[in-house]
């Protein structure tokens, strides 16, 4: 069994989750290949050629792939899929866009956001919001999925390294073109890596508040900032720091949620972090259900306080 | 222009859907099954986009169980102006839902196809990004904005490191997230109209696509849940607790 795994990278720097991507791959056993499509992506190939577990990177380095749009790199996925028995990508908002493309035009039924892998076509992967868990087996001869990311710990980094391939490219479909990107660039630790994530909700009622009352605590415990749905559709937030259902799923070793009511949606992006605190002041809110720790308290004043006592037990 | 909007039938959101006792499926019996939330996002915005004059026909598509009528009749309520129900009493994957919306693409040759990004049910997300797949389209995933220009569309895609804005030539296919709009609840008029709209009625034979399931369900299981743990009376007992018991300050 070959298995290709679409690598998820910035062009100079790969990203952790195409760490992530192929120790899941590891698990279905066989070889593992991956794929850097884009342009300029040198780098990205050099540092996936140093991951464990990984036989061999095709490297597809053309302007047509910058941005990695859907439609070219479908095109080339599709082109390169003979020779494996199985696709992945980490379901990220790229892999989920690219790889049902990917499944269509190979006449595969696709297994979205894979949890754990049981055996080379036998998958778990979680339903209504994660309150149900699907264990699929899949019948179709080659497989395409997407793997959640925070389910799976990332292949260790090696000395040494494997050879790198280059890929014949394929001609770019013409059905779409790049227009421009808005990214939120953070100085902050990014959200699905965070060790520790501060998240706020609607109490938050304004940007500033969580400039001024979160962000000091955040940045203090070298943490990522979250936000519920409610805090990103006000506008207190950029959509990327969205946890939940239909925005990040996370599971770091520490989640602060403050003035969170704990809606299932936004329980299924964060209940397998290690330890769940809850800052809120309706003592009858949803979160306490799942929060190892629960202080009732107006985040007005515990989040200060919270930064303060850190501030100070972390001279000391 | 023509737009298609495909809308499916789900559990109502706010349900907390529990695994059968013999790990078969889901329990839907008497639960409230209402038109899955990014659908109703999807239909919101070709209302819209024929309010502002660029839509002059909008088709809703269900595939599903006979009552997904109800479904489209929302969505006529809404304001699209007639439906087309594909019914199908066994499970139809996304695949098979992409190659019956496919056939239906081909028959109303829209301009522009919207659909959910996902369905709050089975999370596939997948279905409009494999019909656009099959029908040689561009795709706008995970659109917070549309804008039409012509023989184009303008699509800002909600990504992970913030916003992409890609440019579509049409016919072309968008996939709705939740800041695309804010979907308007029908009124009572309308409602009443809607009951004289059109719902067609046809099956995944009459399109020649097979609906066998390509994935077996193995067994459907709940996850462990978490305990609550204590509640801690002030911030110097949390961060007390949190560096002594938890480790992780
Ligand atoms: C063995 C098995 C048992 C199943 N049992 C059930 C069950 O009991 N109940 C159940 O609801 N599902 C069940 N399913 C799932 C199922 O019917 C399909 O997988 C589902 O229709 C598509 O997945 P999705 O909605 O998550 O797709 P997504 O790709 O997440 O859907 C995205 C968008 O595509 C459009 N779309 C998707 N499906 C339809 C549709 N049918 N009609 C019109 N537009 C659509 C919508 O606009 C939607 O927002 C089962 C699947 C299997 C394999
Ligand atoms: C299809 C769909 C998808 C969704 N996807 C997501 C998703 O991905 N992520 C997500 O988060 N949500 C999602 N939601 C929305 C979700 O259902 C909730 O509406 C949302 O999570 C609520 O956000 P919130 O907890 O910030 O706000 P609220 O529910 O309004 O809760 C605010 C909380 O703050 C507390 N509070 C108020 N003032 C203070 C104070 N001064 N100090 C302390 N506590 C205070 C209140 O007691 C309350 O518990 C989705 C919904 C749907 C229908």
């Amino acid at each position: 069994m070959t298995i290709l795994v679409l690598a998820e990278h910035q062009d100079t720097q790969l990203d952790e989750a195409t760490a992530k991507a192929v120790s899941a791959a590891g698990r279905m056993g066989g070889d593992v290949h991956v794929l850097v499509a884009g342009s300029g992506c040198g780098a990205a190939a050099e540092a996936a050629a140093r991951l464990e577990g990984v036989a061999k990177v095709l490297l597809a380095d053309d302007p047509s792939l910058a941005n990695r749009l859907a439609e070219p790199v479908a095109a080339l996925v599709v082109s390169l899929a003979g020779g494996y028995d199985a696709l992945l990508a980490p379901s990220t908002t790229s892999g989920k866009n690219i790889m049902p493309r990917v499944a269509a035009l190979l006449d595969v039924m696709q297994i979205s956001d894979v949890i754990a892998v049981e055996g080379p076509d036998l998958f778990q992967r979680p339903i209504y919001a994660g309150n149900v868990i699907q264990t699929v087996r899949s019948t179709d001869a080659r497989k395409v999925l997407t793997v959640r990311v925070s389910s799976f710990p990332a292949a260790a980094v090696t000395a040494a390294t494997r050879p790198i391939e280059a890929a014949a490219i394929s001609a770019d479909p013409a059905r779409s073109s790049f227009v421009r990107s808005e990214l939120s660039g953070s100085e902050r630790p990014e959200l699905t890596g965070a060790r520790i994530v501060v998240s706020g909700g609607r109490a938050l009622a304004s940007a500033e508040n969580f400039e001024t009352v979160l962000a000091p605590l955040a940045d203090r415990l070298g943490a990522a900032i979250g936000a519920s749905r409610a805090a990103v559709d006000a506008g207190y937030v950029s959509n990327d720091l969205q946890v939940g259902q239909t925005g990040k799923i996370i599971a770091p070793d520490l989640y602060i949620a403050c003035g969170i009511s704990g809606a299932i949606q936004h329980l299924a992006g964060m209940k397998d972090s290690k330890v769940i605190v809850a800052i809120n002041k309706d003592p009858e809110a949803p979160i306490f259900q799942v929060a190892d720790y629960g202080l009732v308290a107006d985040l007005f004043e515990a989040v200060p306080e919270f930064h303060a006592t850190v501030a100070e037990k972390m001279r000391a | 222009m023509k737009v298609v909007v495909a809308v499916k039938r789900v559990a109502d959101p706010n349900v907390k859907v529990r695994a059968l006792a013999d790990g078969s499926g889901v329990d839907l019996a008497n639960v409230k099954m209402t038109m899955n939330p990014f659908d109703e996002i999807a239909v919101e915005e070709a209302v819209r986009l024929k309010e502002a004059g660029h839509a002059t026909e909008i088709v809703v598509v269900s595939v599903g169980p006979e009552k997904s009528a109800e479904t489209l009749r929302t969505a006529l309520a809404m304001g699209a102006d007639r439906g087309l129900l594909v019914r199908s009493d066994a499970v139809v994957e996304p695949l098979a839902v992409a190659k019956i919306l496919k056939a239906v693409a081909e028959t109303e040759k829209p301009d522009l196809i919207i659909v959910g990004k996902q369905a709050i049910d089975d999370d596939a997300n997948q279905t409009g990004q494999m019909l656009a797949a099959l029908l040689g389209w561009g795709q706008g995933t995970f659109a917070s904005k549309i804008a039409i220009g012509g023989a184009a569309i303008e699509v800002t895609r909600e990504v992970d490191g913030g916003l992409q804005t890609v440019n579509l030539p049409l016919p072309a296919l968008v996939t709705a997230d939740l800041r695309l709009n804010e979907p308007r609840y029908a009124s009572l008029p309308n409602i009443m109209k809607a009951k004289k709209k059109p719902i067609d009625e046809k099956t995944p034979a009459d399109y020649g696509v097979a609906v066998e399931p390509r994935l077996t369900v193995v067994r459907v299981h709940e996850p462990a849940t978490r305990k609550a743990g204590i509640k801690v009376g002030s911030v110097a007992e949390l961060v007390d607790k949190l560096r002594t018991e938890a480790g992780v300050l």
